[in-house]
């Protein structure tokens, strides 16, 4: 894309395509020198390891759908003959079946990392919007694909977060509707949800590329949150990080193929193993273990928001929690304009920092309480009142909404950070005197 | 001080949440489900399957449990795994007989099976198998340890699990108390008892055995995979490990003078 100066190349071959399309210019430019803050540590890996799960998705994606039928009278079973009868078609469909847990576990550790040292933070709010857009459309692709094995959760699972739009007011139904491609979830669904499955990864490639881009354009953050002033601060990528993302990417890996090889179904639902049937509703109907905090969230608001003590209602339960779940995602994308602190990193603001961990232990709560039944009995006091996984969801869900729009324009306002250091090497000096070795 | 104190935080912050979500998977189920822990073979990162056990296990299902329960996904040439050759698999299959056709004549036809057919189903259809079970359908036990919490362990609590109702719980007519069934009722009757099944290996011909020697084939029927899987896992595994280190090695080697 640059059209800069370009140093010639002493290979001739290189020199030759070089010259006319600058490709290796533009690949020495923006992965060979890039200046890269030199203090990175680990969580900086993991936006080259949700790159590397993407790729793996779509490759070992287009391999299942060459035997894959989205019919839905022989989906389930073309799925148990890639497991039984095609070639290594068990090692691809486990490949592809944990790596969307994994994609989801490098991407959450990515969003986490940009949370905790302020990356989202001005001049990176346009970096951050596209991540949060890549995340909406890995759930839709997630969702999506957790359909196609046509077993009892996938179609019940649809059947649920389909009707979920029926909340909107006015054109709920023809929404519905149109996602179905008829009056329930049938074979048009399975088929459009394929087609849509097969798509959307190329979508989200595509904002990754804007998402790259944006960063090359801003730079990298760093733990330190301070941006680099001189070549003392910086290294090239090329080899310090190519290096460390390779090892991190490794360790990764390893962990991943843990699962593949010796746990393959831990993270999946047994009753998927049962071919759908429309006439038998699962006893419980849960989401895969990534959509669990929003589908807690989503269950958490069981009461019509009206003016109390009238019949007035305003937003009925269902679309309450319709609106509750989508926009937890909201608060993400405006999270660059709620946390206004001129200080990046949690390094140097105590408060944030215990804010953003709790933040955390919160989703994490709402995951587990996702998982169990609505309004299960955890704790009774007495014989008047029990606490109820409900009431914990809506708890937890009070905090998360909380921490974004009372605690983080709160802490701008009044958070004292903590002394900066006057660099990033200087940060690196001061690390090395007092915190021991760290890569 | 602050960067080692955060990255402890952050790892016991995460050790307290996996503890907290360790047994998430459903815990809360109604009804109590009493599951036993069965010590098999196949457990374990490099579990095989006993051959044996899957022979006398195949025995089961065929004397047993074929009644009722079909075996869809599974075909008499899959049975090369039990460590039967292809002369006994050919007669295995032949003792059964299949719908073929249409031949040229346009008429369907009757034919001994062949290895490659699949394993044939009791019943016709599913309504026909219901119709025959009083209205409940014996379900295909072709994935049955994939698709019930427990796997093997719960098919074992099932067929072991049979027992006078305890006092004060209704059991429908027609029904049976087990205690590893979802609501501790369930239509088929005990398949098993002791001595149903002659073993030619000496083997007690016990229900426990009968049970741990069935759910043992049936986890092969549902992972025919799981033995290539685990080796094919452990040599991954050691590669990735040494290449980790090497990376570890390189990295450092290559950072050297920046952490001076």
């Amino acid at each position: 894309m640059s059209a800069g100066p370009r140093t010639p190349f002493e290979n001739p071959v290189v020199e030759w395509v070089d010259s006319r399309l600058p490709l290796f210019t533009m690949i020495n430019k923006e992965y060979g020198v890039f200046p890269t803050p030199k203090n990175f540590n680990y969580f900086w890996n993991f936006g080259a390891i949700a790159m590397f799960m993407l790729i793996t998705m779509i490759v070992t994606g287009i391999t299942l759908a060459m035997n894959y039928a989205a019919t839905t009278g022989v989906a389930f079973d073309s799925v148990e003959r890639i497991m039984r009868d095609v070639n290594y078609g068990w090692l691809l469909r486990y490949i592809h079946m944990n790596g969307a847990s994994f994609f989801f576990i490098a991407v959450y550790i990515h969003i986490f990392r940009g949370m905790y040292y302020g990356s989202f933070k001005a001049p990176r709010e346009l970096l951050w919007i596209f991540g949060v857009v890549i995340f909406l459309l890995m759930m839709a692709t997630a969702f999506m694909g957790y359909v196609l094995p046509w077993g009892q959760m996938s179609f019940w699972g649809a059947t649920v977060i389909t009707n979920l739009f029926s909340a909107v007011p006015l054109v709920g139904t023809s929404i519905v509707e149109l996602l179905w491609g008829g009056f329930s979830v049938d074979n048009p669904t399975l088929n459009r949800f394929f087609a849509l499955h097969y798509l959307l990864p190329f979508v989200i490639v595509g904002v990754v590329f804007m998402h790259v881009w944006a960063l090359h354009v801003t730079g990298s953050n760093n733990p330190s949150g301070i941006e680099p002033k001189t070549q003392q601060d910086t290294l090239p990528f090329h080899p310090y990080y190519t290096m460390k993302d390779s090892f991190g990417l490794v360790v990764f890996v390893a962990i991943y193929a843990i699962f593949i090889f010796f746990m393959p179904n831990a993270l999946g639902h047994p009753d998927n193993y049962i071919p759908a049937n429309p006439l038998v509703t699962p006893a419980h109907i849960v989401p895969e273990w990534y959509f669990l905090p929003f589908y807690a969230i989503l269950r958490a608001v069981n009461f019509d928001i009206g003016i109390p003590f009238t019949d007035i209602v305003f937003i009925e339960a269902k679309l309450g929690g319709v609106l509750a779940m989508f926009g937890s995602i909201v608060m993400l994308l405006i999270m660059p304009w709620l946390d206004g602190h001129p200080v990046r990193s949690a390094r140097y603001r105590p408060f944030y920092k215990i804010a953003l961990l709790v933040f955390v232990v919160a989703v994490f709560g709402l995951g587990k309480v996702g998982g169990m039944p609505a309004d299960a009995p955890v704790i009774h006091f007495g014989d008047f009142f029990t606490l109820t996984t409900t009431h914990i969801s809506q708890l937890l869900t009070l905090y998360y909404f909380g921490f974004f729009l009372a605690i983080l324009p709160f802490l701008t306002k009044f958070e004292k950070a903590l002394p900066i250091p006057e660099s990033i090497h200087d940060s690196v000096l001061k690390c090395k005197s007092s915190c021991g070795h760290e890569a | 001080m602050e960067k080692i104190s955060m990255f402890k935080k952050i790892i016991l912050t995460s050790a307290a949440i996996f503890v907290l979500y360790a047994p998430t998977t459903q815990a809360a189920e109604a009804g109590i489900k009493e599951i036993i822990d069965v010590p098999f073979e196949f457990e374990g990162p490099f579990g095989t399957y006993d051959k044996a056990a899957l022979q006398r296990g195949l025995m089961i299902y065929r004397n047993v449990c074929a009644g009722c329960h079909s075996l869809k996904r599974v075909a008499y040439r899959n049975l090369e795994a039990l460590g039967y050759s292809e002369d006994q698999i050919k007669a295995i299959a032949a003792e059964y007989t299949v719908m073929d056709g249409p031949n040229d004549d346009g008429e369907m036809f009757e034919r001994p099976a062949r290895p490659s057919d699949k394993f044939k189903s009791p019943f016709a259809n599913d309504k026909a198998a219901a119709a025959n079970n009083g209205g409940a359908l014996p379900p295909d036990l072709s994935l049955i340890t994939k698709a019930r919490h427990g796997g093997a362990d719960y098919v074992y609590s099932l067929l072991t699990g049979y027992a006078e109702a305890p006092h004060g719980i209704e059991v429908p007519e027609g029904k049976h108390y087990n205690k590893a069934m979802d609501g501790n009722v369930i239509a088929m009757a005990a398949p098993l008892s002791d001595g149903a099944v002659t073993y030619e290996d000496g083997t007690p011909q016990t229900t426990t055995q009968y049970a741990k020697d069935i759910a043992t084939f049936l986890t092969w029927a549902a992972e025919p995979e799981m033995e290539q899987r685990k080796q094919m896992g452990v040599k991954v595994l050691l590669f990735l490990f040494a290449f980790a280190g090497i990376m570890y090695l390189v990295k450092r080697q290559i950072w050297k003078n920046i952490h001076k």
